[in-house]
């Protein structure tokens, strides 16, 4: 101790006594926030609006009598109510959020300044064309740089999330069939994919069947290519894959889904791995989304939105969405939307979504891709694959890793349930991690491991970051392994204990009633 | 680079413990012919923040802001005022940086926001339940008609002519592919809703009708008539709400018996953003709860017996029932649900109300001053805060000579539509509390001009 030597020194206490009631149920700066519906009444309102003109109602006869139910708050206790829900939200902002697939990273704040330019974000996406020729560019720009990343021929920038993304690939592939005259009605997909592959391949009227994977957790190329055949329409394949591993046959896939005549589908979720080391599209891939939300950092927002541009080959390109924006030889940008599409893009699969895509995503993205360059994005992957080895390799004696005798793993690194205590799971190390200030990372995903355990650090964390979580892991990981009690009762120092999810779903309460009216309805 | 914390001699000591001797040992698994040996030719290097900042800056002043200009677009996306405390709160990095709230302990914030916003929602469009959100109104409206086909086991859909033509335009493509059949039709340029079409189509085998309230042209009808015929017919009514203002004014869609009411959130808390991000609004009756897509929010306890909130009856979701999922949507569009939310709030039921009565009042007053230009009439007998003109010219030219003069003055129909030419001549104005009389009388002198 070199300070406070001689002069006052503070009575300390006695620590912490969870034990002690207060009269709030608050505790210091862990505050309980009450719902909208608790606090506020309808006849309280935060906004001053200008009292409206005298005029004859022109509503059809349709007004709006009967009360709403809509409380109001004033400006003060509106800021302070969410301010309070905020502090119970764990964010990248607050630390490590190793989510494996979801690619948590930074969001630089110039990003959130750009987006906000009122050229972006004060403009009606039906404004005549040369009225948004600046936000034209914008979207030209990040295509632009969207193929040359990926080696692809083509881009569609309407989809509004991974998911949409898969749909605009998938109808492209549907589309091409149609085009050739053919009715395929099988889509393949591994086993490890994730939930939304084998979602929107249905959604769009598609059989599913799946591809086993090999014990190194890839895609077995001999099983998959036994199932090729004229009924096939194409494969869905995430690369790198869900298991955090490179798919090293990715080229011979491809080959053969072409020689049977099918397409070939890229899950570009963990694009994060390979960006500026790899183009997809060397892989003879057909389309791949890219979700901006992840390898590009637009941020999440607790659920979205996110924007998923479809990359595309020579031979789907011309069945992608409508509208997308094309340079004009005089050097201004046209929207290519339903009247020109016969003109100039006639085989479209049509318009998926209102207006043109997420333009306040767009804005984030390419601010992002600037700011690295083709030298930082190339460092990008280099950094979270590196970062993910590291976690692999000092956790891979507490912690089991299936895959990581055959080699590296990309920029995720994936564990397994084996070897914890009896009764003990993945979701009791997971709400350990909670305790120790960590988001666990993604839980009993992919289906292919038991009690899978996906940890993505990305790489926006500094290397003493990752030896505080390493060691986090490690301490939680040789509880659940010698079977200490207090895991199964973790998280103990979040907002809250572990929830009832099965009362939940037996008995959904999926909006706020008045007492009345609840117990009325039990 | 700024963002990148590793430096060179932490990538040294993390290989060393790896046991790699250099990165290129971790991408063994790439053959090497896919390697690229260094940063994409042709493609700048990295740039400071502030060279960036300068780049996007000249691209925004290429545009033309909504609110440097007399401004009156509308036909789906609405400029309205948003309380400056919306876009402090949604930049909280609590809320900002969070992933999907799959760790309900550490997520509350988010959860009991979703639990708000899902009951906003219900109790605007006058239903039992609402999810937490969609990407934007035009896909939620095609989740609405797939749904309503898994409700009534059957394919076959009647949408009305006043249905958004992006709208339609999204279905028709799902439905390509699907096998659904679409009843459509372009929209007649005048006062009448096309209720009458729409109760002469139902029939056994319709899923569903699906009506916009208000219609793209801005004109309000009952859906009474419509639901009592669909239900009469096993079919569901849906509705589908474009600018949620107008509920503020306008009886609900439930009220009415709506089964599925649908809509675009935009106008309250999200902003124009040149057409997205957006959010879906959905919600329905009870009953149907378990067909709906989409995450769900419900209330619970905790171990300790404390209210907590997490996602919930996700046995309809793509991560558990894959291709049986009810739909593959995944990320939503949560931070838009997030400023809806705050922005209702800030209103309250007072506000809304009063927000849509100016709205309405002053688009009752712009729409007589414009409909006293020569050469224009007004198309609608009822509507809320935009109706549509008949000019005596074709409209689209028109919108670009208003722009010319600095107006941003409406959203021509033959853009909507284009190769209709009995619609050329209409014009959709929307007028919300931004806009002051002074816009207005700007608007009616360029417009007098132009058509004399
Ligand atoms: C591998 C994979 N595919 C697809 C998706 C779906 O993407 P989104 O959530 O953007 O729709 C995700 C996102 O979680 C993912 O991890």
């Amino acid at each position: 101790m070199t300070i406070n030597q001689s002069g006052w020194r503070p009575e300390m206490g006695t620590g912490g006594d969870d034990t002690v009631a207060t009269y709030t149920g608050n505790r210091a700066l862990m505050l309980e926030e009450a719902l909208i519906f608790e606090i506020g009444d309808s006849s309280t309102t935060g906004v001053d609006i200008a009292p409206a003109l005298k005029a004859a109602p022109r509503l059809g006869g349709l007004e709006r009598n009967a009360r709403i139910g809509l409380p109001g708050l004033s400006e003060p206790e509106t800021v302070r109510h969410y301010t309070r829900l905020s502090r119970q939200n764990y964010a990248i902002d607050l630390g490590l959020f190793p989510l494996g697939s979801c690619t948590m990273k930074h969001n630089p704040r110039l990003n959130e300044k750009i987006a906000r330019m009122k050229g972006f974000a004060d403009v009606h996406p039906l404004q005549p064309q040369e009225t948004v020729q600046g936000a034209l560019a914008v979207i030209q720009e990040l295509a632009v740089w969207l193929i040359e990343l990926t080696g692809m021929y083509g881009v569609a920038m309407a989809p509004k999330a991974g998911a949409h993304g898969e749909l605009c690939g998938i109808l492209c592939i549907k589309a091409a069939l149609e085009a050739r005259g053919e009715d395929r009605p099988l889509i393949l997909v591994p086993e490890s994919a994730h939930g939304t592959n084998p979602a929107t391949a249905a959604f769009a009227g598609f059989r599913v069947e799946n591809i086993p994977a090999t014990a190194e957790g890839r895609v077995d190329l001999a099983a998959l290519k036994a199932r090729l055949g004229p009924d096939v329409a194409g494969v869905m394949i995430t690369n790198p894959n869900t298991c955090g591993l490179f798919e090293r046959d990715m080229k011979a896939i491809s080959d053969a889904v072409h020689a049977a005549g099918g397409y070939v589908y890229c899950d570009g979720a963990n694009f994060n791995a390979i960006v500026g080391r790899v183009r997809p599209g060397d892989l003879g891939i057909d389309a791949m989304h890219i979700n901006l939300h992840k390898t590009f950092s637009t941020p999440h927002g607790g659920g979205g939105p996110g924007s998923g541009p479809v990359v595309l080959s020579e031979a789907l390109a011309p069945f992608g969405p409508i509208p997308f924006v094309s340079l004009m030889k005089d050097g201004s940008y046209k929207l290519v939307e339903e009247e020109s599409a016969g003109a100039l893009h006639p085989q479209t699969f049509g318009r998926m979504a209102a207006f043109h895509g997420q333009m306040g995503m767009f804005t984030r993205a390419l601010s992002y891709i600037l700011s690295h360059g083709a030298d930082g994005l190339r460092q990008v992957a280099e950094d979270a694959v590196l970062n993910a080895n590291y976690i692999l390799r000092c956790l891979e004696d507490v912690l089991d890793a299936p895959f990581a005798a055959s080699g590296p793993c990309m920029h995720e690194a994936l564990f397994s349930d084996s070897g914890l205590a009896e009764g003990f799971s993945t979701l009791d190390i997971a709400k350990g991690l909670i305790d120790e200030g960590f988001h666990p990372m993604t839980v009993y995903f992919p289906l292919v491991v038991h009690g899978a355990m996906l940890v993505e650090p990305t790489e926006t964390e500094s290397k003493a970051t990752l030896d505080q979580f390493i060691g986090a892991l490690r301490s939680v990981a040789c509880r659940a392994r010698q079977g200490d009690a207090a895991l199964k009762s973790a998280p103990h120092f979040a907002p809250r204990h572990r929830l009832d999810e099965t009362l939940a779903a037996r008995k959904p309460v999926l909006v706020w009633k008045e007492a009345e009216l609840a117990q009325a309805a039990e | 680079m700024r963002y990148l914390p590793l430096t060179q001699p932490d990538r040294q000591a993390m290989l060393a413990t790896i046991g790699a001797s250099s990165i290129d040992d971790l991408f063994v698994d790439v053959p090497a012919e896919a390697r690229l040996p260094g940063p994409i030719v042709g493609l700048p290097n990295h740039a400071s923040e502030m060279a960036v900042e300068r780049h996007f800056s000249n691209l925004a002043r290429k545009n033309m802001a909504a609110s440097h200009h007399p401004f009156f677009l509308g036909a789906g996306a609405y400029k309205h005022h948003i309380p400056a405390t919306v876009d402090h709160i949604i930049q909280r990095g609590e809320f900002l940086t969070a992933y999907t709230p799959y760790q309900p302990e550490i997520a509350q914030g988010t959860l009991q926001m979703l639990f708000e916003f899902q009951t906003q929602v219900a109790r605007l469009f006058g239903c039992d339940v609402a999810n937490a959100s969609m990407y934007d109104g035009s896909t939620a409206c095609w989740e609405a008609i797939s749904m309503a086909g898994r409700v009534a086991k059957r394919k076959k859909a009647v949408l009305s002519s006043g249905l958004h033509p992006h709208y339609v335009s999204v279905a028709n493509t799902m439905a390509h592919f699907t096998g659904d059949t679409l009843e459509t039709a372009l929209p007649a340029l005048n006062a009448a809703t096309d209720a009458e079409r729409l109760i002469e189509a139902i029939d056994d085998e319709t899923s569903c009708v699906v009506v916009q309230y208000p219609d793209i042209l801005g004109r309000i009808g009952d859906l009474s008539e419509i639901a009592a015929k669909a239900h009469a017919h096993g079919a569901l009514l849906v509705a589908v709400v474009t600018e949620p203002v107008a509920l503020g004014a306008i009886r609900s869609p439930g009220e009415m018996g709506a089964d599925i009411v649908v809509g675009e959130g935009q106008s309250i808390g999200v902003g124009l953003q040149f057409g997205g991000p957006y959010v879906g609004l959905f919600a329905c009756k009870e009953k149907f709860v378990r067909q709906m897509p989409g995450r769900l929010c419900g209330e619970t306890v905790d171990a300790t017996g404390k209210r907590g909130f997490v996602l919930t009856l996700s046995t309809r979701e793509q991560h558990i029932r894959r291709e049986k999922a009810t739909s593959n949507i995944c990320t939503n569009a949560g931070l838009c649900a997030l400023a809806f939310s705050i922005h209702m709030t800030l209103l309250g039921e007072r506000g809304l109300r009063d927000l849509a009565a100016l709205n309405h009042a002053s688009a009752v007053t712009a729409a007589e001053h414009l409909s006293a230009v020569p050469g224009v009439t007004l198309v609608n007998e009822s509507f809320f805060n935009e109706f549509t003109l008949k000019l005596s010219k074709p409209a689209r030219p028109i919108v670009h000579q208003l722009a010319e003069r600095g107006i941003l003055g409406g959203v021509s129909l033959g853009r909507l539509f284009p190769g209709a030419p009995d619609l050329e001549n209409g014009l959709i104005i929307a007028v919300t509390e931004t806009v002051t009389a002074q816009d207005v009388e700007t608007l009616a002198i360029a417009l007098e001009e132009i058509l004399a």
